[in-house]
């Protein structure tokens, strides 16, 4: 079993809620840019999660969580002290940073909660980091004190204006671009749309652009082959060979519907969760 | 029943049945000893050289192996020894032993550890703990057994079977570690400053392969790795179990193997009304065991032989209408000494699904090649290991199983890990 040391919402909506996990044998090696699966119990589905810090002494491990499907919904209804019987890692590759010396990292809502912990392993390198946080609206942004304190300057959009600059991160990092800003890369995590948005603009500047992806998974250690998708025109597992991934070179359409496959079933099981259980599993 | 069956053994002086056990199992003696009804020392007798036999009975293709060389089978139906083996491990796991549990050796003190959980390791760990070495299997999943749990079916395998195997290492003193994916959470040269003496590397075939045609990457195709480890390892059917399966009601399996044989009958028991193997070439050249043929026929499961898959066709929101497959003929024997199939130009036509699973075998997973520096890999990506000792290009790391061979069977695993566990005892013996 691995324990809740604590939890925390990361904004004032808590539509991102941080855990930080008692798991040993994963804090010592992770990186920035790999992940782990978890797994609640016995009846858990497993679960891909991106690793936002790990602390090697303290042996733990954090992870950001946005509950919105079936099984990180019932993740947020434990609190510190409980356990999931299931976190390993680390895995997929570690983001590549070598050769770098400046960077522009563009993150997506909760994909900042990914994107963050890349910049800073960048930052804390060495490499100069430009960070372009994009959120909906003033009430979900996270993050904020630690991606400014991570990164050299921070950006931080909303689409409605209600805080930072008014409109998509897209549209900033352009601004930044047209401005004569130099990048030896741009890193961009989010929704879907919104990466394939970043490498559709970057392309014209051509700039090398890194997408971290996250599609559906089963094992994360290249078994099954559901996270496979196609980069270059060769068909790649997202779980051994990414997660990141050229973004010029990924076919975006097959991504997206893909990544649906299911959404009948979350769909009803999440109906099931609230009508039935309230939340909490009965059997178990 | 198995009194009189084990009655009909010869009890040849040149056993050739025993010829053909990967793990040399004693046949004629442990079926004189159920013919004279001593099913304890029947049992004794098996597992003194196969530690999983309850396993073995139910998924060793015996027709190729200890029954294929029978001579009863010469004119009629071979020594029905599979069968046997089935009947003597399951009537221990319901009587117990007579004299209570096996008395467990003193330790000696020698670490070993193991990775993968599969038959391999768990051959080898067996082997080892019971001549009193200190065993720890890693395991990349949440649950021991490895393809025993995720990929062979409950209805051909009852998980509750494996689970009593794996509890009977873990009466021997073997160590099981889940959640461990040795290659990222820890190196084999960390094992080794950890203080384990020797490695044992059973972490099994990995990567599923794909066809490389139109359409692979459509709605509803699966590998066949998918598909069952959502069915065996997640228990996606049923409905207190989270992970979602969703499989059509016309489906296709391309491959032949005994994986192929498991996806088409799962994918009936989820409901498909309609499932086919499409296999490029014919009946003969079938690789699954015949039982698995046989038990997929007899449930209806629909065989396109002589068909290979050119396209997989989907309608406007990619989901699966269609498998587009050319008819093939047989050629001269290929490399492999099958006739070679070859299309018949303009034969092409569709059949008809909304699903389709694929498969036609796995490679090996590069995880731990790539992260042990001086382990040897094969041009398919398997590690180099020595079919007589298991050892591989570095000192005190041995392999076997899949790793090695890229996809086979459940006892060539268990074969090499009980070669490996031999290798290792010679190894420290000499360190």
């Amino acid at each position: 079993m691995f324990k809740i040391v604590s939890k925390r919402p990361l904004n004032e909506a808590k539509t991102v809620v941080e855990f930080v996990i008692e798991a040993p044998l994963v804090a010592r090696k992770a990186r920035p840019g790999q992940f782990i699966i978890f797994r609640l119990d016995e009846y858990g589905e497993r679960v891909p999660v991106t690793i936002a810090a790990a602390d090697t002494e303290k042996g733990t491990v954090t992870i950001m969580v946005q509950p919105v499907g079936q099984t990180t919904r019932m993740l947020n209804l434990l609190e510190a002290g409980d356990s999931i019987a299931d976190f390993v890692g680390p895995l997929g590759r570690p983001t590549n940073m070598e050769g770098l010396k400046r960077v522009c990292v563009v993150g997506g809502g909760v994909g900042n909660a990914i994107a963050y912990p890349v910049a800073k392993g960048m930052h804390d390198l060495g490499i100069e980091v430009d960070m372009v946080a994009g959120f909906r609206s003033k009430d979900i942004v996270i993050l904020e004190d630690e991606m400014r304190a991570g990164v050299t300057n921070l950006y931080i959009t909303t689409d409605d204006g209600s805080y930072g600059e008014a409109g998509f991160n897209v549209t900033k990092m352009k601004a930044l671009l047209d401005a004569g800003n130099q990048y030896d890369e741009v890193m961009c995590v989010g929704p879907t749309r919104m990466m394939q948005r970043v490498c559709d603009a970057t392309k014209e500047y051509g700039i090398k652009t890194i997408v971290s992806m996250n599609p559906i998974m089963l094992d994360g250690t290249g078994m099954c082959g559901a996270c496979r998708l196609t980069v270059g025109g060769e068909t790649k597992f997202a779980c051994v060979d990414g997660p990141e991934f050229d973004g010029h070179l990924v076919d975006w359409d097959g991504i997206i519907k893909r990544s649906t496959y299911y959404a009948d079933e979350e769909k009803a099981a999440m109906d099931h969760i609230c009508r039935i259980t309230g939340g909490v599993r009965e059997h178990g | 029943m198995a009194i009189d069956e084990a009655k009909r053994c010869l009890n040849c002086k040149r056993p050739a049945c025993m010829e053909g056990c990967p793990v040399a199992v004693r046949i004629p003696e442990f079926v004189a000893k159920v013919a004279e009804g001593d099913f304890d020392e029947a049992y004794r007798i098996i597992t003194s050289t196969n530690s999983l036999p309850a396993i073995c009975g139910r998924v060793c293709p015996q027709e190729n192996q200890c029954e294929g060389k029978c001579v009863r089978g010469i004119k009629g139906e071979p020594v029905g020894i599979g069968r046997l083996e089935r009947f003597v491990a399951d009537y221990h796991m319901n009587h117990g032993h007579k004299d209570g549990a096996p008395a467990v050796p003193a330790g000696n003190g020698h670490k070993v550890a193991v990775i993968g959980s599969g038959p391999a390791g768990l051959t080898c760990a067996g082997d080892l703990a019971r001549k009193g070495y200190d065993v720890t299997i890693y395991e990349a999943f949440h649950k021991a057994g490895g393809v025993l749990v995720y990929g062979i079916p409950e209805f051909r395998l009852p998980k509750a079977i494996v689970a009593k195997e794996i509890a009977k290492l873990e009466h021997f003193g073997v160590k099981i570690i889940t959640d461990a994916v040795i290659g990222r959470a820890e190196s084999i040269d960390e094992l080794f400053e950890e203080g384990f003496e020797a490695v044992f590397i059973g972490s099994g075939a990995g990567l599923p392969q794909f066809l490389h045609i139109p359409g692979e990457n459509l709605l509803g195709v699966f590998s066949a790795n998918e598909l069952l480890t959502r069915s065996n390892l997640m228990k996606a059917y049923l409905p207190e179990y989270d992970t979602p399966i969703r499989i059509g009601k016309r489906v296709a399996v391309v491959g032949a193997g005994n994986v192929a044989m498991d996806a088409a009958r799962t994918a009936k028991r989820l409901g498909a009304d309609e499932v086919y193997i499409v296999y490029r070439r014919g009946m003969e050249e079938l690789p699954a065991r015949k039982e698995e043929v046989h038990h997929a026929q007899e449930e209806e499961v629909i065989f396109k032989v002589l068909n290979n898959p050119v396209e997989i066709i989907g309608d406007e929101n990619d989901k699966v209408t269609g498998i587009k497959v050319v008819k093939m003929e047989l050629g001269e024997p290929d490399a492999s000494g099958r006739r070679k199939p070859v299309a018949i130009e303009g034969s092409e036509y569709v059949i008809d699904v909304d699903s389709v699973i694929i498969a036609i075998g796995t490679s090996p997973n590069p995880l731990i090649l790539t992260t042990t520096p001086g382990l040897e890999a094969t041009k398919k990506g398997g590690i180099v290991a020595s079919d007589e000792t298991g050892a591989t290009s570095r000192p005190g790391v041995f392999a076997g199983g899949d790793a090695v061979t890229g996809a086979a069977t459940v006892i060539k695993a268990m074969g090499a890990g009980k070669v490996a566990a031999a290798g290792i005892v010679d190894y420290l013996a000499n360190k």
